[in-house]
Parts: structure tokens; C-alpha cells; sequence
């Protein structure tokens, strides 16, 4: 079996030897990237007393799921958050979706007259921007969406580089025949849209649903913007806040106005890795399923047409 | 006749005009105003009670001062120095890792474990900055961290992380790499997988052995890609990641020398100090040199390969 196995081995593969370094090379650095977040999940479960005690520790010595009690018990703010959270990701998602698609799919049109016009019009702001101050001032005093849910959903709604993406999965997947074939048949450019080309272009939707669900779940930068009010700020600012208040806390302990109620009512450090864990749990257990269509829209958006 | 001809063009591509709408409007909005916003760099700016507009022509023209006085301040110099010598570390050890982890990859023989590693190197690519930020903590606190413990466990002093900015260009380079590393080498895996297995197979009948073939056959197919990617890096190297610089060092002010870049100054001048002139200014000037350094690298790209042109 095994001469068997050598006469036939192919030297297209990589030696015995040299494959092992390979897999060591690439599983010590799979490993260093998930390691974090199990470093996370074990502190999360560590008993607070051994914490304070031992520090953080890879296995500690005193397990416990007190801070997920803890987190569950008076979670108020973080069930506000995951609400939060939830909504804008289910209304930005959809609504980006909704304006991408039907942008992209009217450029990758060639009978579309201003096409070139409209495709030139969004891919400009990928090389200029006006930048965060004169953004900012446009959203607040003209938009006027300081603290409002919308400015968790609009400024990451429509995206240049998605257009892009999204135009090229329209011109790939959607032949124009099948178009002129729906407009023999009497169907409206809307009907010819939905009936036809969605139903072509599902792995680029999910594509770009995808990214865009991504990116609405990991936002904090708007909420740091915009948001000041406590039951609008979604799950990742949620915890930027808890972190920033800590310090600011500890920052002051030697001032007496601070007291120490303050301190001691704040989450532990066990509750907030829980809150980590709560918070980055349904991403870091559905992206494998959804890996491929991130794989797809990298590679797409990388070489272009 | 040809404002006739006009409508009736106009009214011939009605239902894309109407399918494009909505973005344009977005567009316009959170774009194009913005664009126009740019004045606010020459403007002394005051808040007015009539809104934006109001805002804008009642601050008064002050020219160039904004930037003069940004460029009189250490601060210019400092966040250009910044973000444009972090992203350059980034982007020669980005491609050097991605590359590697790339052949690494496309070369183990067996193909479900090299799709389970690659499923573990795409992790960190899922995670907000803030996430990040808290397991980089649980590595560097003073009191509870794994790396003090480390050193106490050896005898050495332990160190203030957060208030120390000794350490800080390192950790942020490898940061960046552990995040972006695993995202950027499906690219290149890829290109690798598309490339013609004949050649491989002309080469091992010549006596190639599998170092020779990564070097003469797998890197040279892969330099036109390197080449496109890193020039439009390049296009995009005055633009800092906003989240690595603030959420990483925890907006701690000890470390600002290390960790102040463009972006981080720009916010800080909106939220913090309120010197909206100078901010704007700064952020211009960022766009501006942006805009070139783009139109550059996408001249340079073209010359290579006009396919992978951005425009």
C-alpha cells in the first residue's frame, strides 16, 4: 500500500515534509486569528472573584456563567441595543439593496442613453470626498438627523465600490436577450426588472446584501457621531461606550467626587467579555455558510469586467 | 429642434432615469453636498441658528488661513508622517503575507483543511474595530493583561501599554496584519487557482521541482495583480483606517504621537476641539492629495494593464 502510495505520488503535490511545514505555517495563523475571540469567550466565563485575582487567563481556575446571569439579569440597555442593532441592519440592508440594485442594473444597461453619465456621477465619489466635517455639517443642520435612527441607516446606504460590483454581476448574469424577450412579451421595465433580472442576479443581491449586513452590524463610527441618546445607540457603540466610561472612571478614582457606587454599578470585566461574546456571536457563527459570496464579491470587485 | 430632441430622449429612457433616482438623491446628499461643503476649509465657521446655508454665508471668508495655520502647527506634519508611513508598512507586509498565505494555501495537499484554515483567517475580517480593541486589551491591561502576566511570571517590569508609545508603531502593524492578512489572500488563492495547470505540468516534465515551480511559474503569474493592487493601494494611502488608530489605543492622548493620523486629527478637531476651520482644512487637504495620488497610481495601473484600470 504504501509503495503503491509512493510510485504513484503525484509531484504536483508537495512533499510529506514540506506539506507539514505548509499546514503548520497556516494553521498557526488560522490559530492566532480565532484565538482571540475564544480568549474572549473563556474570560467571559471565568469566575469575577478568580479574575480580579489571577487576571485573564487562557483556563481558569474557577469556571462560571455569572456574567452571562449578570448581562441577561440587568440587560436592559443591551436588549435595547441588539434592538437597535437589529433594525437598522434589517431596514439599511434592504434599503440599500433596493437603491443599489436598481441603480446599478440602469447603468449596466446599454440602451440606458445616460448611462456613462450616471456611472461616471457614482464612481467620482470613490476618488473625491468632501470629508468628514463638511459631511457631518450636511447631515446634522441640513438632513438634520442628529440623533435619529435614520443616521445609523443613510450615510452607509448606497456605496460607489457596490455599484460597481453590483454592475458587473448585472452584465455577467443578465444577457440583453433576455430583456429584448420580455419586451416582445409586453412587460414593463419594472416588471422586465423584478420578474426577470432579480431572479438572474440572486448571488450578486446576496453579495451585496451581505457586505451591506456587515457593515450595518459593525458600525460604530455613525453612532459616534451622530447618536447621543442612550436607548439609539446600537450594539458596537454599546460597548465602546462601556469601555470609554470605564476608563474615564478609573482615569478619575483619585478624585473623590467620583464615587465609587458609580464604579461597582458599571458592567465587570467578566459581563463585558460576555457582552463582547453576545455581541459578535450570530456574525462569528454565520460567516462561515456566507464566506463564498464574500470570496465572490472580493474578487469580482478586485478585477474588474 | 434640439431641446426637443432633449425631452424627447429624456422621455424615451424615463424608467431608468426614475430607476437611478433614488441614489442620485442619495448621492447628492451624502456626496456631492458634502463636495460643496469644502468652502467651509476658507471660512471662519459659525454656527447659525437658519440652518446650513445661513451657516455658510454668514461665516466669514478668511482665505487660506485654515491651512496656514494647520501647516505652522507640528500636527500637519506629524499625521502625514503618520498615515502615510503606517499604510506604507501595511501595504509592503500585507502583500508579502497575503501572497505567501496565498501559495501556503493553494499548495496543501489536502484541500478541506486548507479551506478549514482559511475559514479561521477570514474571522477577524468579520469584527468591528471596538471588538478588536477589547481583545487587544485583554492582551495589554496593566493589571489583568496576558502580556504582564508574562512579564511578571519572567521577573521583568510590567508596562503601562496604554501610556507607553515605545511599543505602539509594532502593535499596530501587527493588528492590521492579523486583521487584514487572511480578507486580502482570497484574492491571490484566487488568481492562483486560475492559473494553467499545463504550465505546471510543462514544467515538471522539464525537472521542476515544487520551490522552482512557486518561483518561476506561480510568482510570475501573480506579479500583474500584486502590481495592480498595491498601485491602487497606493491611490489610497492618505486615507487611514479610522477604527485601528481610535478604537485599537483606546483614544488613549499618551499615544497620539504614534497613533494620530489624518482621519483620528479630523475627528478630533469636529468633536473635540471644535476647530471646525481647520478640521475641514485638514480633511481637504486629504481629499485633495488623495485625488492626485488616485488619479497617479490608476495612470500607472493603465500603463500595466488597461483591463484593471479603475476608470
Amino acid at each position: 500500500m504504501a509503495g503503491l502510495k509512493r510510485k504513484s505520488r503525484n509531484f504536483s503535490q508537495l512533499n510529506p515534509v514540506a506539506n507539514a511545514g505548509a499546514v503548520l505555517a497556516a494553521g498557526l495563523f488560522a490559530f492566532l486569528c480565532v484565538f482571540p475571540f475564544l480568549f474572549v469567550v473563556i474570560i467571559s466565563l471565568t469566575d469575577e472573584m478568580t479574575l480580579s485575582r489571577n487576571g485573564y487567563r487562557i483556563w481558569p481556575e474557577q469556571w462560571s456563567l455569572e456574567a452571562y446571569k449578570y448581562v441577561f439579569r440587568s440587560g436592559d440597555q443591551l436588549l435595547q441595543s441588539y434592538g437597535v442593532t437589529i433594525l437598522v441592519t434589517l431596514i439599511g440592508t434592504v434599503l440599500s439593496l433596493v437603491l443599489i440594485a436598481l441603480f446599478s442594473y440602469a447603468i449596466s444597461r446599454r440602451s440606458f442613453k445616460y448611462r456613462n453619465f450616471f456611472a461616471f456621477f457614482a464612481f467620482f465619489t470613490m476618488l473625491f470626498n468632501g470629508g468628514l466635517v463638511p459631511t457631518y455639517i450636511v447631515v446634522t443642520q441640513l438632513l438634520g438627523l442628529k440623533d435619529s435612527i435614520w443616521a445609523l441607516i443613510l450615510p452607509l446606504t448606497v456605496n460607489a465600490f457596490y455599484i460597481m460590483i453590483m454592475r458587473t454581476f448585472f452584465s455577467i448574469s443578465v444577457p440583453e436577450s433576455i430583456i429584448e424577450a420580455g419586451k416582445i412579451d409586453g412587460a414593463s421595465e419594472l416588471g422586465i426588472f423584478t420578474r426577470l433580472v432579480l431572479p438572474l442576479s440572486l448571488p450578486g443581491l446576496a453579495t451585496i446584501g451581505l457586505f451591506s449586513t456587515l457593515g450595518y452590524w459593525n458600525d460604530w463610527f455613525n453612532a459616534l457621531l451622530y447618536i447621543d441618546s442612550a436607548n439609539l445607540v446600537p450594539l458596537q457603540a454599546m460597548l465602546m461606550r462601556i469601555e470609554n466610561s470605564m476608563q474615564f472612571i478609573l482615569q478619575n478614582s483619585n478624585n473623590p467626587s467620583v464615587n465609587v457606587g458609580l464604579l461597582s454599578s458599571l458592567p465587570q470585566d467578566t459581563s463585558r467579555m460576555a457582552m463582547v461574546v453576545l455581541a459578535t456571536g450570530p456574525i462569528v457563527l454565520a460567516y462561515p455558510f456566507f464566506q463564498r459570496y464574500f470570496v465572490q464579491g472580493l474578487t469580482i470587485g478586485a478585477v474588474k469586467e | 429642434m434640439k431641446i426637443g430632441r432633449f425631452f424627447r430622449d429624456i422621455y424615451r429612457n424615463k424608467a431608468m432615469l426614475l430607476f437611478v433616482m433614488p441614489a442620485t438623491i442619495w448621492f447628492i446628499c451624502f456626496s456631492y453636498l458634502p463636495m460643496a461643503g469644502v468652502i467651509i476649509a476658507f471660512k471662519q465657521y459659525r454656527y447659525h441658528t437658519d440652518g446650513f446655508l445661513a451657516s455658510i454665508i454668514h461665516s466669514a471668508w478668511v482665505g487660506w488661513d485654515n491651512f496656514k495655520f494647520l501647516f505652522s502647527t507640528q500636527d500637519a506634519y506629524i499625521i502625514t508622517r503618520n498615515t502615510v508611513l503606517y499604510n506604507a508598512v501595511f501595504i509592503i507586509l500585507g502583500l508579502i503575507m497575503s501572497v505567501a498565505m496565498a501559495i501556503i494555501l493553494s499548495e496543501i495537499v489536502n484541500k478541506r483543511l486548507a479551506k478549514f484554515f482559511q475559514t479561521g483567517m477570514f474571522l477577524p475580517h468579520f469584527l468591528s474595530w471596538v471588538i478588536v480593541g477589547y481583545f487587544v486589551f485583554s492582551f495589554l491591561s496593566y493589571d489583568k493583561g496576558v502580556v504582564n502576566q508574562f512579564f511578571g511570571y519572567m521577573g521583568w517590569d510590567l508596562r503601562q501599554w496604554y501610556n507607553d508609545p515605545t511599543y505602539w508603531p509594532l502593535i499596530l502593524v501587527l493588528v492590521n496584519v492579523w486583521k487584514t492578512v487572511g480578507y486580502s489572500s482570497v484574492v491571490y488563492l484566487a488568481a492562483i487557482m486560475g492559473i494553467d495547470k499545463s504550465l505546471y505540468e510543462a514544467a515538471m516534465i522539464d525537472g521542476a521541482n515544487k520551490w522552482q515551480q512557486i518561483r518561476r511559474i506561480t510568482i510570475p503569474m501573480l506579479v500583474p495583480l500584486m502590481t495592480i493592487l498595491t498601485l491602487l493601494a497606493i491611490g489610497k494611502i492618505f486615507y487611514a483606517d479610522f477604527g485601528l488608530f481610535y478604537q485599537v489605543p483606546r483614544d488613549s492622548g499618551t499615544l497620539y504621537s504614534v497613533t494620530n493620523v489624518i482621519d483620528t486629527y479630523v475627528y478630533r478637531g469636529l468633536k473635540l476641539t471644535g476647530e471646525i476651520g481647520m478640521s475641514t482644512a485638514a480633511g481637504l487637504y486629504q481629499s485633495v492629495v488623495g485625488f492626485v495620488l488616485v488619479i497617479t497610481s490608476n495612470y500607472v495601473v493603465r500603463k500595466f494593464n488597461k483591463d484593471n484600470a479603475l476608470f
